[in-house]
């Protein structure tokens, strides 16, 4: 008796790119965890929930250390998803996996400031003709992004480079999102609900009443998003 | 060629399905030959407003399964012989609709009518979805308040995503219907003004429609505002805005029902 077995169809592996929310904690590391304890309180729940890298190239840590770090992240709803930037000896099946970044470090002083990835990030922008809509979601990662229309409510913004809003920002608007103090946000109108840079926030209580319905920019000093009419 | 037109807006009880039973009433009261579909399968109201509920015996569910042809689920309107109704399914809920019966069923209607108006459930999920799938023109009814606005800028936004011709390259015409619009409690700030619902939601007018208790009145006896009363404000709204939907150029006003000084003296509303 014969059996007839179907060919078994072949295994694909498929590579995809995603965007994730890095974090990169600083020494003293206790303070930073305080850091971001703030940052929660502050900013809700804008890294609680989707998954985020943690890059230790500014910190040398053991791998218990590193664990007992994941751990402490992991009560605060943060999931790392994966580690860069650490010896790969500091790694076990304990921890998330070990990934590698295309871009380098992002805090990296030196590689910040060289020409050459300035003029990259120059080149890449964005530009969308279109509103966009309450509930859309736009992530640029490599440059600037440009919009012809408004950015509606309950809408975001993702851009490595600035954010340039021909319309009224009603949404969020989050640039210099992969460590680039140096980018801004500009819109012709602000109603926003939050704007960030490099990983610093305003939210809409916090801005000035008086700016609202005018052109602004908004960019880093320091630690704290200024904002300016443009008019 | 017929035109799938999808009354939409995302947040609930704005007027979806008032909107769908007078603007269906008003095209086929100028000639048109048209259909509304109830796409709330679960909870269907749109049987009610044109009055019709005692006459259901297929609905939407068992056309798209089978069971029924279309033309035994259709009912057509007592008054107005160019206007039918496809009711939804009471008894079930929005995961008995797929998108191939929902194709076939759009398909055959498209066949029958000049416009097939599908009345969508609110939010943004299967039955909002699939009402919204084939249609060749939206349009999104929208109440003068910020959450209603969110909501509609929301399904705008799906509607130039997940439709099937925003998946070819094309475009869904948009159009953008104000209803429960009270000009005093606009003047005094109490509600988004006209003006400020049009410069977030960048979509093209169809029409404001006046707040009215005619509406209510209309609903109750199960028939259309622009059957049941053609002289009141809200159904002078909705016979321009179904104008205004066949092409044509109307100036765009807002009805009201206040008399003038001379009514006041003399005369009592016609109604």
């Amino acid at each position: 008796m014969t059996s007839f077995v179907p060919p078994r169809q072949s295994t694909r592996f498929i590579c995809r790119s995603y965007t994730a929310v890095v974090l990169a904690p600083q020494p003293p590391i206790i303070e930073w965890v305080a850091d971001i304890d703030e940052r929660i309180k502050d900013a809700g729940s804008f890294f609680v929930g989707p998954p985020v890298v943690l890059d230790l190239s500014a910190v040398t840590l053991s791998k218990s250390a590193i664990e007992h770090l994941v751990t402490e992240l992991e009560q605060r709803g943060v999931r790392v998803m994966g580690i860069e930037n650490v010896d790969p000896a500091q790694t076990g099946a304990s921890l998330p996996p070990l990934l590698r970044s295309s871009r380098g470090a992002s805090t990296d002083a030196n590689a910040a400031g060289s020409p050459v990835r300035d003029a990259r990030r120059g080149a890449a922008t964005l530009l969308l003709d279109k509103p966009i809509r309450s509930g859309q979601s736009i992530f640029f990662p490599d440059g600037d992004v440009t919009v012809l229309g408004s950015v509606g409510s309950g809408a975001e913004l993702v851009a490595g480079g600035s954010i340039h809003i021909y319309g009224t920002l009603r949404g969020r608007a989050m640039a210099g999102s992969h460590g680039n103090a140096r980018a801004r946000i500009f819109c012709s109108k602000i109603e926003a609900e939050l704007l960030a840079i490099d990983g610093h926030y305003l939210t809409a209580d916090l801005m000035d009443k008086g700016l609202r319905d005018r052109p602004v920019q908004a960019w880093l000093e320091g630690n704290a998003v200024r904002i300016t009419t443009l008019d | 060629m017929a035109k799938v037109v999808v009354i939409t807006s995302g947040k609930g009880g704005v007027g979806k399905t008032t909107s769908t039973a007078a603007l269906g009433a008003a095209l086929a009261q100028s000639g048109q030959s048209v259909v509304v579909v109830d796409f709330d399968v679960g909870l269907r109201n749109l049987d009610l407003v044109m009055g019709a509920e005692r006459r259901v015996v297929y609905d939407f569910i068992n056309v798209t399964q089978g069971i029924a042809k279309l033309p035994q689920a259709l009912i057509r309107d007592k008054r107005l012989h160019t206007l039918a109704l496809l009711p939804a399914s009471q008894t079930r809920d929005k995961d008995a609709l797929t998108e191939e019966g929902v194709l076939r069923v759009i398909t055959a209607l498209r066949q029958m009518f000049d416009w097939v108006i599908c009345d969508s459930p609110a939010g943004i999920e299967r039955g909002a979805t699939l009402a919204m799938r084939f249609a060749d023109a939206a349009i999104i009814v929208t109440n003068p308040e910020v959450s209603s606005v969110r909501d509609s800028d929301r399904i705008i936004g799906l509607l130039d995503a997940k439709t099937v011709r925003a998946e070819r390259g094309e475009r869904v015409e948009k159009h953008l219907l104000i209803t429960r619009y009270d000009q005093g409690r606009a003047a005094r700030g109490e509600m988004l003004s006209i003006n400020d619902v049009l410069e977030i939601l960048a979509t093209p007018l169809l029409g404001i429609v006046p707040e009215s208790e005619e509406v209510l009145r209309a609903s109750n006896l199960g028939s259309p505002i622009t059957l049941n009363n053609p002289g009141s404000a809200p159904a002078r709204a909705y016979l321009d805005a179904a104008r205004r939907l066949m092409g044509e150029d109307i100036e765009m006003t807002i009805p009201s029902d206040k008399q003038g000084l001379l009514g006041k003296l003399f005369g009592r509303r016609a109604a």
